[in-house]
């Protein structure tokens, strides 16, 4: 009896958070779909609002700079969370590894404001190379956390025997390390990527002309009204972000089976 | 042989780690609190001298009580964070094998959804005109609509939806490593639920506890979007000071002193953090 009461407790405690974490998306992502400009009734199906986003030029141009952003900014962060990686795991530097981790505990508000005093000071003018250089400075601590935590995995005797070899230490990273490394290299920049093209706030404070990305827009379309193409359009980016991170759990899992 | 790969590559990955974190993390961290103790000219450019005047003037009664309501907040959404997030992460922690990855996967996904558009959900919602107001007028229980929008209880929402998730996750990973044998030894011995829970369960997790408490509280302290849109102006948070004093003002040496006081609050709390997890494992929790 005390059993069943249990199993019915947690069940309710278990769908009430998830109700919670959950039902607000999924009622946006509804109403993405809803006919009529009533915004807090259904009035039926349509896909109208997300044809109406299509034939919005200011979003495609928004569109494309966020994936200039993601993509160089991913290239950029991948390379140096490699290089951190290695540094960190091949040395005791204590000190050093503070001040690489450091962004992912800065509050993201004031790391906006440190990159944007940054840039001004030395007279970068603020826009797309600035949004693209601080989603890096952003983006490079995660990518050493998901590296370092494969390259512990590593057995050192892999990379000794090739020297013993008679490999160079380049051939040596090229053909052994890299390789090795590379299931935590992809799921890295697949989450880096990702937090690149949700940024806001660090974005909010390094943009200028020419680096408006998507999230910025969306930002100011919420300012002037709810509207049925802001569902339309979140419904979308919700989609691409929980994708892409499935993929890289997805990439992490399949590793961890192997 | 060790000797020769660490003396080659690894020396060079050092060298540009260092250059980065130097370049990256601590020249603008450095011209922040450089800027703070400089003083502001007029057209919003900097002159550059030793006061600390802007640190001074934080102490002016405004600024004073935007601290103390962000830390009220934060405190208070880390509250229901743990009153909501325990029983959901003993549920987890409880559940079979198959069930607990299920669970995982279930809190991780909201964190990677767009928070801008997690935010822009509440607001859907919680509107005058909204979903919330409409259902509820046509269930007849309320006879015209109530605003929740722009209140501070709408911030406390936004930011518990926000973070819950952070505070889960660890509390999950602290219950889950506690041997279901002590519960039915507690049991077997007539302890009552609130005695298993209190003298029990919560001693051992104290880890997790504090750990996700930590994560809540300094996530919702730097807070800027949430109380930016669900808020209205008296639910001005941190994060939206310092926004205002850069971006709409143009006060940077302020701005600079605020976010130093920001970041030695998230230092504080951090250090907190460190030294109870490290001082103490969770048996030393057990009387």
């Amino acid at each position: 009896m005390a059993a069943v009461r249990q199993h019915i407790w947690a069940s309710a405690i278990g769908s009430l958070v998830l109700g919670f974490l959950y039902a607000p998306i999924l009622v946006l992502i509804l109403f993405s779909f809803n006919d009529g400009r009533a915004l807090s009734s259904w009035q039926g199906w349509t896909v109208k609002w997300y044809v109406t986003l299509a034939q919005d030029r200011a979003l495609w141009d928004a569109a494309v700079v966020t994936l200039k952003v993601a993509v160089m900014s991913t290239g950029l962060a991948t390379a140096l969370g490699l290089m951190g990686a290695i540094a960190l795991e091949r040395g005791r530097h204590p000190w050093l590894e503070l001040l690489l981790a450091l962004p992912l505990v800065i509050p993201e508000v004031m790391m906006g404001v440190a990159f944007m005093l940054l840039f001004v000071v030395i007279k970068l003018p603020l826009g797309l190379v600035t949004v693209t250089l601080a989603h890096t400075a952003f983006n490079a601590p995660v990518v050493m956390v998901v590296v370092r935590a494969r390259l512990r995995r590593l057995d050192p005797a892999l990379e000794e025997a090739a020297l013993d070899l008679g490999a160079s230490i380049w051939q040596v990273f090229r053909l052994i390390t890299l390789p090795l490394l590379m299931p935590g290299i992809v799921s890295g920049s697949l989450l880096a990527f990702t937090i690149s093209i949700d940024d806001f706030l660090v974005t909010f404070f390094t943009t200028g002309p020419g680096g408006t990305t998507l999230p910025m827009r969306v930002y100011s379309m919420i300012r002037s009204g709810v509207t049925p193409e802001i569902n339309a359009l979140s419904s979308l980016l919700v989609l691409l972000s929980i994708s892409l991170v499935a993929a890289a759990l997805f990439q992490q899992r399949r590793e961890v089976a192997r | 042989m060790h000797d020769c790969r660490s003396s080659g590559a690894s020396r060079w990955c050092y060298a540009g780690s260092l250059l980065w974190g130097l370049l990256a993390v601590g020249l603008p961290l450095l011209i922040v609190l450089a800027i703070s103790f400089a003083t502001r000219e007029t057209y919003g450019w900097i002159r550059w001298d030793f006061s600390l005047a802007n640190y001074r003037d934080l102490l002016h009664p405004l600024y004073v009580t935007i601290v103390w309501r962000s830390c009220a907040m934060a405190a208070a959404v880390t509250g229901i964070c743990l009153l909501v997030g325990f029983p959901f992460a003993y549920v987890m922690a409880r559940s079979s094998p198959r069930w607990q990855s299920f669970w995982l996967m279930m809190v991780l996904i909201p964190l990677w959804a767009n928070f801008l558009v997690r935010t822009y959900a509440w607001i859907f919602i919680l509107r005058t005109d909204g979903l919330l107001n409409t259902w509820l007028m046509q269930m007849g229980l309320i006879g015209e609509p109530i605003t929740f929008l722009y209140t501070p209880w709408a911030v406390l929402i936004g930011l518990v939806y926000g973070y819950l998730p952070f505070m889960v996750l660890p509390v999950y990973a602290s219950l889950e490593q506690v041997n279901p044998v002590l519960e039915e030894a507690a049991r077997d011995l007539y302890a009552s639920w609130w005695d298993l829970f209190i003298r029990l369960l919560v001693p051992l997790t104290v880890p997790g506890i504090i750990a996700g408490s930590v994560l809540v509280f300094v996530a919702s302290l730097g807070s800027y979007l949430t109380p930016d849109l669900l808020g209205g102006a008296r639910t001005m948070m941190m994060g939206n000071l310092l926004q205002h004093e850069f971006l709409v003002v143009r006060d940077w040496p302020l701005g600079s002193a605020f976010s130093i006081v920001l970041l030695l609050l998230v230092m504080v709390a951090l250090w907190g953090y460190r030294r109870v997890t490290s001082a103490a494992g969770p048996q030393e929790f057990i009387r």
